[in-house]
């Protein structure tokens, strides 16, 4: 059998009303444990207020050859973006 | 710095493929781990990270041998943080590792059974307190030298750690200089103390950058994979340069007798290391290998019940969770 920890996901909010992002990973028995071993390695130096641990068999990832069909479709897309129309100056700030 | 002499695998990969890869590389986009790879950078790159985490890691006995014994409680704890550090340094680095598809245990097992090696310079014992402070100024600054432009390297997970490393490194430095500068600035006897330690450190220092590497076919398959940025020679100059000033402040006498300033290179001059010496440690006759070798086999073996333990704990909770589901 496998004695080997199971690897989680560490995800961190900074101090700044953030998102939690991503900064590493480690190896830790469980949930709980992951937390604790977290917040020693990566927030000694103020770097967090929240600590997320996701167990890393559980995320899964869209694959690099995706990449075409995924992303492509919104390049055609310019509209999407405000600086597609042309507004007025008479008509202000918008 | 703490990879040194990383052999490059060569690559039996479609060339058409190759190509492709060394033209990302050459535009600077990262490679991330499900991207292709060739084999050659996938298992040089397991080498290299593999060995800069071992680094780490054993680099913590020569400095945790003087935590309980440092002369201020505050030196104490700062120590005891510069330590923990590395500590992290470690994780981040075999965290990298993993993702190029090499499990934590198996490559702690090639450490533990002389498959993988470590830098030569953990293989130096610290004496006494001195040695702790040029540790930190001169071991902690030659690691610097490598690990500013190893951020920039071409895997993106290995550029992850080398960047968070990078922001811990110049407090390992600084606590370094500041603990022998007092020494150097004390009684006669401190001064001598501190003149002894980098007497001893400064050759060991030199040497971590490895040898000369401005032939090596490894090093420039390396350096276009933007693996490695830097020669040797290159490292070790500036290494040297910025070395001497900050000796000079402290009064400490470099102890080369034909290190001079050359005002044609706009560098010092310097004698290379005993590099017959290098490569005796690095075939395990250093002063401590075998005590690091004993010493992480230990560590190992005593933890093995925790590792067990917890890992059993967590899943005989999970099963309880799964049955009262
Ligand atoms: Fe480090
Ligand atoms: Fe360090």
């Amino acid at each position: 059998m496998n004695t080997e920890w199971p690897l989680w996901e560490i995800f961190i909010r900074g101090q700044h009303g953030m998102s939690h992002r991503h900064v590493g990973s480690l190896h830790a028995p469980d949930a709980e444990m992951a937390i604790k071993n977290a917040r020693d390695v990566y927030t000694r130096r103020n770097e967090g207020v929240s600590i997320w641990v996701v167990e890393a068999n559980n995320i899964s990832a869209s694959s690099p050859s995706d990449k075409g069909p995924l992303y492509e479709p919104s390049e055609s897309k310019v509209y999407r973006h405000p600086t597609f129309f042309d507004i007025p100056e008479e008509v202000g700030a918008m | 710095m703490y990879a040194q002499m990383v052999e490059s695998e060569a690559s039996n990969d479609d060339p058409e493929k190759l190509a492709e890869f060394q033209a990302r590389i050459d535009a600077d986009i990262k490679i991330e781990p499900k991207d292709w790879m060739p084999q050659g950078y996938r298992k040089t790159l397991i080498r290299q990270i593999g060995q800069h985490a071992h680094s780490e890691i054993v680099g913590q006995l020569p400095e945790g041998n003087w935590i309980t014994r440092a002369p201020t409680l505050q030196r104490k704890a700062i120590l005891l943080a510069k330590v923990q550090d590395e500590a992290g340094h470690g994780l981040y680095l075999y965290c990298a590792a993993e993702t190029l598809g090499v499990s934590r245990d198996e490559i702690t097992e090639m450490l533990l059974d002389g498959r993988m090696k470590y830098s030569s310079i953990f293989n130096y014992p610290t004496l006494n307190w001195a040695d702790i402070g040029a540790v930190g100024w001169l071991v902690d600054g030659a690691a610097i030298m490598n690990q500013v432009p190893l951020q920039r390297t071409s895997y993106g997970p290995y550029s992850r750690a080398m960047i968070r490393i990078c922001k811990e490194e110049s407090f390992h430095q600084r606590q370094g200089y500041d603990a022998i500068r007092k020494m150097a600035e004390g009684t006669p006897e401190q001064r001598k103390m501190a003149q002894d330690a980098m007497n001893r450190f400064w050759y060991p220092s030199l040497m971590m950058f490895g040898p000369s590497d401005k032939d090596s076919v490894h090093s420039a398959q390396s350096m276009a994979w933007k693996i490695k940025i830097n020669t040797n020679d290159e490292l070790r100059q500036k290494f040297v340069d910025q070395t001497v000033p900050q000796a000079e402040y402290l009064g400490l006498t470099i102890p080369d007798p034909d290190l001079t300033w050359n005002e044609e290179r706009g560098h010092y001059d310097f004698s290379e290391p005993d590099w017959s010496e290098f490569f005796d440690v690095i075939k395990g006759n250093g002063p401590c290998n075998v005590d690091r070798l004993a010493a992480r086999n230990k560590a190992w073996d005593d933890g093995k019940w925790v590792r067990d333990g917890l890992l059993a704990h967590a899943r005989k909770k999970q099963a309880g969770n799964l049955a009262a589901e």
